[in-house]
């Protein structure tokens, strides 16, 4: 029942969007200057049909109905309902479907938000977005329908993978994806510019606000993936460099790169090609990243049920995509004359630019390597954090200083200046200090460590500087606040870990360093839809004589039957002890994994600063 | 300008989705899919828990056999392994395992965690006897009949729709 309403749902969205793309170019031929009601009534009509087909898997999901194999294959009945509702995202037929609605959301946004005068290129705009919708419709309805019913009917799903039962796992991938798909609204309307001959301004006032929200959502989504991972992997770290992070970091620094560079579109007549070249590149990444998972390329703890007719199907998507992009990008853009003054804050913005794509070559780099060595000769290597971390942290030096000297070039004065050079010799000496006070760490690390400090000094009195001529660029000052913040409590996290492994029985004491751990208890009990066994464990600062009790958990899930292991976390406001135990075969031994690490809630916080300047930067838009 | 520009856009794109569509392919490339119908090779394996040879030629003791490569570091046989659970109850058929470039100790705390659906299990420590099957990754699992005949194999971890193809050519 719930299967056949699926599928007219989204057949009928599917159509009205084909209704729409047509209408939309019959509306061009008329030399109006309003869009006729019927466009608005049509993209209504969109929205509400792919809602409701996204609400019926929805219900689908909550009501166990198992007649749709897409439930019957990701959920169970014991499963609390919060999960299963995140289970309608948490696989690839129902995030496709998700992504559609965001898609479609997006259009209709712009269409009804977007006070651009210019008629032509908001039709154009949303001509190119529906060619995106129909695209993924049709993949939808063809390859991958999360309405397929199966029969006969199981009385039993085969359950969601525990591992993916977390609070932040839940709402992890939805994050990401208003990040990416929302990007491809100023990749329509970057065609759609081209196409229509849209003045710089224009273009950069109407495409602002959507860079703006897609970032932070993008932003967001990555810190709370990154918390996942910490809290749930249970492997003590927040970035892997794995493949597929790296396919949510990619499209990231696109989008920073454009986001910095709109604002010299905005004021200047300039870099006009060049934020049209991001906005295409950003969604074209993320469609990329999206092939990568999907297909099977990768292999990695993201990796959806892998099958290449799908990887296939967004090959061909991506090709045409593309290829139409470069098309009418060389066919309508226009030639530019390029005079930056040197110094200048475009100037500034444009090597910020230059480091975004350094970053993005390495990593894209560090990610397609592996793919392409594999397919064109046969071997097979993997690219670690040691290849991105060598390469990268050097790199961090010279964009740190140039982001605490670009946001002042424009408007300091000398006065400033001085203070900025005492502040250079104070940080250097502080810098000596560090260094003394670090033994066995490089130079490296303790240079950035340097420059962060400089970079979030230099937003103290950006701020001051503003405050004082009462106009306050809170979202920049946000943001590269919360950068130094980052890349500060990153390195200091970097140096002061503390990692140890040992085996343990019932009653066993071990000491590491400062501390001394105890075993006390082990506790066996029987949930829901897991049986749990606890270990409780006292850890003794002897140095503060601070008393810790941790209990560390291992969960035999049922359904389907696995078994994950839960950390441990006392998150204190310097530093997080870390405890995960697992369990070695046929013994009362356990091996346990102490951890120490300072400053994580403060790493949180900051990419939480750096993400709350995009919000800021878009409600700025609005209010003015 | 403009016209180099475009030139060099499109090399790198075609390059790229180029590489992109064999790697997609890459399954088929390598499709030992011409296995399929051939007598399975004669090879001698290592139990896994103890210090003796386990020959394929025993395999023709069993109705039907299905043979699994896997290792506790590859995450696709993680996916797959409540579907091998599922298939250890079908009386008719024996699965052996292969446990491929693992250690010891990591593959047993696998068992442990998700179940042992093996009959047999041997091992393949440097991957070198996994070849002698056209293993070119895992997981892959090989159906074999009474002759020693190669009926299908699955490349990848195994899918729900595969489960019910292989209990359906084996016959509960």
């Amino acid at each position: 029942m719930l299967s056949n309403l699926g599928i007219i749902f989204s057949s009928v969205a599917f159509f009205v969007s084909l209704a729409l793309i047509y209408l939309s170019l019959a509306e061009l031929k008329i030399s109006n200057n309003i869009i006729s009601q019927k466009i608005y009534k049509i993209s209504l009509v969109q929205l509400i049909f792919s809602i409701l087909s996204f609400f019926v898997l929805l219900l689908g999901y909550i009501f166990s109905d198992f007649s749709m194999i897409n439930v019957f294959e990701n959920s169970h009945t014991t499963k609390p309902l919060f999960y299963k509702i995140s289970g309608t995202w948490g696989n690839h037929e129902g995030s496709l479907l998700l992504w559609i609605n965001i898609l479609v959301l997006f259009s209709f946004l712009f269409l009804f938000l977007n006070k651009n005068k210019n008629r032509n290129f908001k039709i154009y705009t949303l001509i190119f977005q529906n060619l995106l919708i129909t695209g993924f419709l049709i993949f939808l309805l063809t390859n991958s329908n999360p309405f397929s019913p199966i029969f006969p009917v199981p009385n039993e799903g085969m359950g969601l993978n525990p591992i993916l039962q977390d609070p932040a796992l839940a709402i992890h991938p939805p994050l990401l994806y208003v990040g990416f798909v929302g990007s491809s609204i100023y990749f329509s309307a970057a065609l759609a510019a081209l196409v229509s001959k849209v003045e710089a301004k224009s273009l950069a006032t109407s495409i602002k606000p959507w860079v703006s929200i897609s970032w932070f959502f993008q932003t967001t989504g990555i810190l709370v993936g990154s918390i996942w991972a910490y809290y749930e992997l249970g492997w003590g770290g927040y970035w892997f460099w794995d493949p597929v992070e790296n396919s949510s970091l990619m499209p990231w620094l696109l989008m920073t790169a454009l986001l910095h560079s709109v604002l010299v579109l905005e004021r200047k007549i300039g870099l006009y090609s060049w934020v049209i070249v991001l906005s295409i590149l950003t969604f074209t990444m993320s469609v990329v990243g999206t092939f990568l998972v999907r297909s099977g390329i990768l292999n990695s703890v993201h990796t959806f049920a892998n099958d290449p007719s799908r990887g296939l199907f967004i090959l061909i998507f991506l090709i045409l995509m593309v290829f139409s992009s470069i098309f009418i990008f060389f066919k309508y853009a226009p030639i530019e004359k390029k005079n930056y003054a040197l110094f200048s804050k475009e100037f500034f913005i444009l090597i910020n630019n230059w480091f975004m794509v350094f970053f993005l070559a390495v990593v894209l780099i560090g990610t397609l390597y592996p793919i392409f060595l594999d397919t064109l000769i046969g071997q097979k290597i993997s690219v670690g954090p040691p290849y991105y971390n060598f390469i990268l942290a050097p790199f961090l030096i010279p964009l740190l200083f140039l982001m605490t000297s670009g946001p002042r070039h424009s408007w300091i004065s000398s006065e400033i200046k001085k203070i900025f050079n005492i502040i250079l010799v104070l940080s250097l000496s502080l810098f000596l200090i560090v260094f003394f006070l670090i033994k066995e760490s490089s130079l490296i690390i303790n240079l950035i460590l340097l420059f962060s400090i400089y970079l979030i000094v230099q937003t103290f009195f950006d701020f001051y500087e503003n405050f004082k001529n009462k106009s306050i660029n809170l979202s920049r000052i946000v943001s590269h606040f919360g950068f130094g913040l980052l890349i500060f409590f990153i390195s200091i996290n970097h140096i002061f870990s503390i990692e140890n492994n040992f085996n343990a029985k019932l009653g066993d004491n071990k000491k590491i360093e400062d501390y001394n751990i105890k075993f006390k208890n082990l506790e066996v009990l029987q949930k829901k839809n897991y049986k749990s066994v606890i270990g409780h464990f006292e850890i003794i600062n002897n140095e503060k004589l601070i008393k810790e009790n941790l209990k560390p958990e291992i969960r035999v899930y049922n359904q389907p039957e696995t078994i994950t292991y839960e950390a441990s976390i006392k998150s204190g406001l310097l530093s997080d002890t870390y405890l995960t135990m697992s369990n070695i075969s046929d013994t009362d031994i356990f091996n346990i994994k102490f951890q120490k690490k300072p400053f994580m809630n403060f790493i949180w916080l900051s990419v939480l600063l750096i993400s709350i300047g995009g919000i800021l930067n878009f409600l700025k838009k609005r209010i003015t | 300008m403009k016209k180099k520009n475009l030139i060099i856009t499109c090399i790198f794109f075609i390059f790229f989705f180029i590489t992109m569509f064999l790697s997609l392919d890459k399954n088929k490339i390598y499709s030992t899919r011409d296995y399929v119908g051939q007598q399975l090779a004669d090879v001698d394996l290592e139990y896994f828990n103890k210090n003796s040879i386990f020959n394929t030629k025993k395999i023709s003791n069993y109705n039907f056999t299905l043979i699994n490569f896997w290792a506790s570091w590859c995450g696709p046989c993680r996916k797959e392994h409540k579907n091998l659970m599922a298939l250890s109850e079908n009386k008719n058929l024996k699965i052996i395992g292969i446990n491929f470039r693992d250690k010891q100790n990591n593959a047993k705390e696998f068992l442990k965690e998700m179940g042992n659906p093996f009959f047999i299990l041997t091992k393949d420590t440097d991957g070198k006897k996994s070849v002698n099957f056209g293993v070119y990754g895992i997981p892959e699992t090989i159906l074999v009949n009474q002759d020693l005949q190669i009926l299908k194999k699955y490349i990848g971890p195994l899918s729900l729709k595969d489960v019910r193809e292989i209990n359906k050519i084996v016959k509960k």
